[in-house]
């Protein structure tokens, strides 16, 4: 994109300012916008599952029923407790927004069409998603409130335990890889067996996809695991004491944070913007890489909603076990198969 | 031009602070204010073209140390006004440490730069074409890989003290047996009884 603003006579430094921020507002608008579309995929979705009709007032099929609550919200008055710390308060809910949008960076939508193509790009998205608990962990505190603050102590327990086992199923994904650069990541799954893309069609990575899969559902704290908003023991978890466009930054950043797991199982495992089948099944028209990631996110984002409206909520105990006992040691474990697997195939046996 | 703005905005956020870090009253304060510092010296790092080291200084120091400070700091009811009252009898030690990790500081950078103390043993400044990650672990894996493992155990060590120190067997509690839950099944625990009319329920 430096090179077309370049065309139009500006200066190189100029144009790559222009279009640096040109691409970071081509993608945090169209990723604000596919949070309201996805609020609304959520409700149907689960609202089918339950045999629900689901939003269906606002514009033609409900459609437009995330923006309108988007501007209910809007209008009502900004509640700041009295007891509450007012700066970190507000500053929380900001946090939670920008760390969500911030990891957009580095996620290639096809071949070189990507904001900024680090070589360290997945240790940059593994950094942000660990910040995306201060926004929590802050407004637990900053409320000055029991239930708040309960909440925020559960997040970060549960946020830093599973972490822990993404961070080794992601090490098995850059072993296989060579690489920490997700373009990289995603050109190195092709042809499995001569005619399929996707390291989940590797019996060797296939159970990593699976736990990452989990994990990724317990590091956004959807259901079966949102103990941090378990409305029958905390009221609304870290949310309580929220209202107007603070509650609602909340709102955004979390459903921004579960495209992005969504987009990251599609990337590591499933072969990104790749087809799955690696067969010019047209010849004479290629379907866009882009396609075929939105694809993949909805097929993830289907398995969420499909997950929170059927299975039950964890109990705590259950979570730490599942996150320390079972997934920590099975990835770790894995590490080392993977590691051991490449070093007799690709690097020729003994150290 | 970019980069000296850079750097002095990094530069003045991470000692503006850091001192905001000791002189904050409020302890959830401090530890946010020394997040921000080491958010900025991850910047600095990503200056020097160093962007592994920026990238784990995140993830390490911001991601998993500070939230377990936040954590531990939250849950403290601590009299501050107390801790400080010996600030004036520590404030020679802390001068002194200062003095020598100025002294240290001085010392390496000095050493690094001076004559031929085995100029073929130091380690090359990596080339441009390699990758920080790769450069890293070339060395780490091969020259430092008996002081990695070393360090490996000391935090093993550190980590099985800390449970030993801090583990204590409880009597009387009856923990959860999750294996026995899950093998419980439906016609172990529920009884399908058609109840006649004016006769107790059996148990």
């Amino acid at each position: 994109m430096t090179a077309f603003f370049q065309n139009l006579g500006m200066s190189y430094g100029a144009a790559w300012f222009t279009s640096t921020i040109a691409g970071i507002l081509l993608i945090a608008l169209p990723v604000m916008l596919a949070v309201a579309m996805i609020i609304y995929a959520d409700r149907k979705i689960w609202a089918a599952m339950a045999l629900r009709k689901g939003p269906n007032v606002v514009g033609p099929f409900g459609l437009l029923q995330s923006f309108a609550d988007g501007l209910k919200v809007f209008l009502q008055e900004t509640i700041i407790p009295s007891a509450a710390n007012r700066g970190l308060f507000l500053i929380a809910p900001i946090i939670t927004f920008t760390v969500a949008l911030m990891a957009w960076a580095v996620i290639p939508f096809q071949a070189k069409v990507v904001l900024s193509d680090i070589n360290v790009g997945l240790l940059y998205i593994l950094a942000i998603s660990s910040l995306g608990v201060y926004g929590v962990v802050i407004a637990g505190w900053a409320s000055n409130s029991k239930y708040p603050f309960f909440s925020a102590m559960r997040a970060s327990a549960q946020m830093i335990s599973y972490e822990v086992s993404i961070g080794f199923v992601l090490i098995s994904v850059v072993l296989w890889a060579g690489s920490f650069n997700l373009t990289t990541i995603v050109e190195s799954q092709k042809g499995y067996y001569g005619f399929l893309n996707g390291n989940g069609f590797n019996p060797l990575l296939f159970p990593m996809a699976v736990v990452f899969l989990i994990s990724s559902m317990a590091e956004t704290a959807r259901a079966p695991f949102d103990l941090t908003e378990a409305e029958s023991e905390l009221v609304a978890g870290y949310q309580t004491e929220y209202s107007s466009m603070a509650f609602a930054l909340y709102w955004l950043g979390e459903y921004a944070n579960v495209i992005l797991m969504c987009a990251l199982n599609a990337i590591l495992f499933w072969g990104g913007y790749l087809p799955p089948l690696d067969i010019d099944l047209i010849p004479w028209f290629d379907i866009p890489g882009i396609i075929w990631l939105f694809g993949k996110i909805l097929v993830f984002f289907f398995i969420f909603s499909w997950v929170k409206a059927t299975v039950p909520r964890y109990r705590y105990d259950q979570l730490m076990r599942l996150g320390w006992k079972v997934f920590l040691p099975l990835s770790l474990g894995w590490v080392v198969l993977v590691s051991g697997f490449l070093m007799f195939t690709r690097y020729g046996g003994a150290a | 031009m970019i980069h000296v703005l850079a750097f002095y905005l990094f530069a003045t956020v991470v000692i503006a602070s850091g001192a905001m870090t000791i002189f904050s009253r409020n302890p959830v304060h401090s530890v946010l204010w020394l997040i921000l510092a080491f958010f900025n010296a991850a910047g600095l790092m990503i200056l020097l073209g160093a962007e592994f080291i920026a990238m784990l200084l995140v993830i390490v120091y911001v991601g998993a140390v500070a939230v377990l400070f936040m954590f531990v700091v939250m849950m403290l009811d601590i009299d501050f006004a107390e801790l400080r009252a010996g600030f004036v009898n520590y404030l020679p030690f802390g001068l002194a440490i200062a003095v020598i990790l100025l002294a240290e500081i001085v010392l390496g950078v000095g050493i690094w730069s001076a004559g031929p103390v085995e100029l073929a043993q130091r380690a090359a400044p990596a080339t441009a074409d390699v990758s920080n990650i790769q450069a890293i672990g070339a060395l780490l894996y091969t020259r430092y890989i008996f002081l990695f493992e070393a360090a490996g155990l000391v935090l093993l060590v550190a980590m099985v003290g800390a449970i030993v120190l801090t583990h204590r067997a409880r009597g009387g509690v009856r923990g959860q047996n999750i294996d026995k839950q899950n093998r419980r099944r439906p016609q172990d625990a529920v009884r399908n009884v058609n109840q006649p009319v004016g006769q107790g329920v059996e148990l």
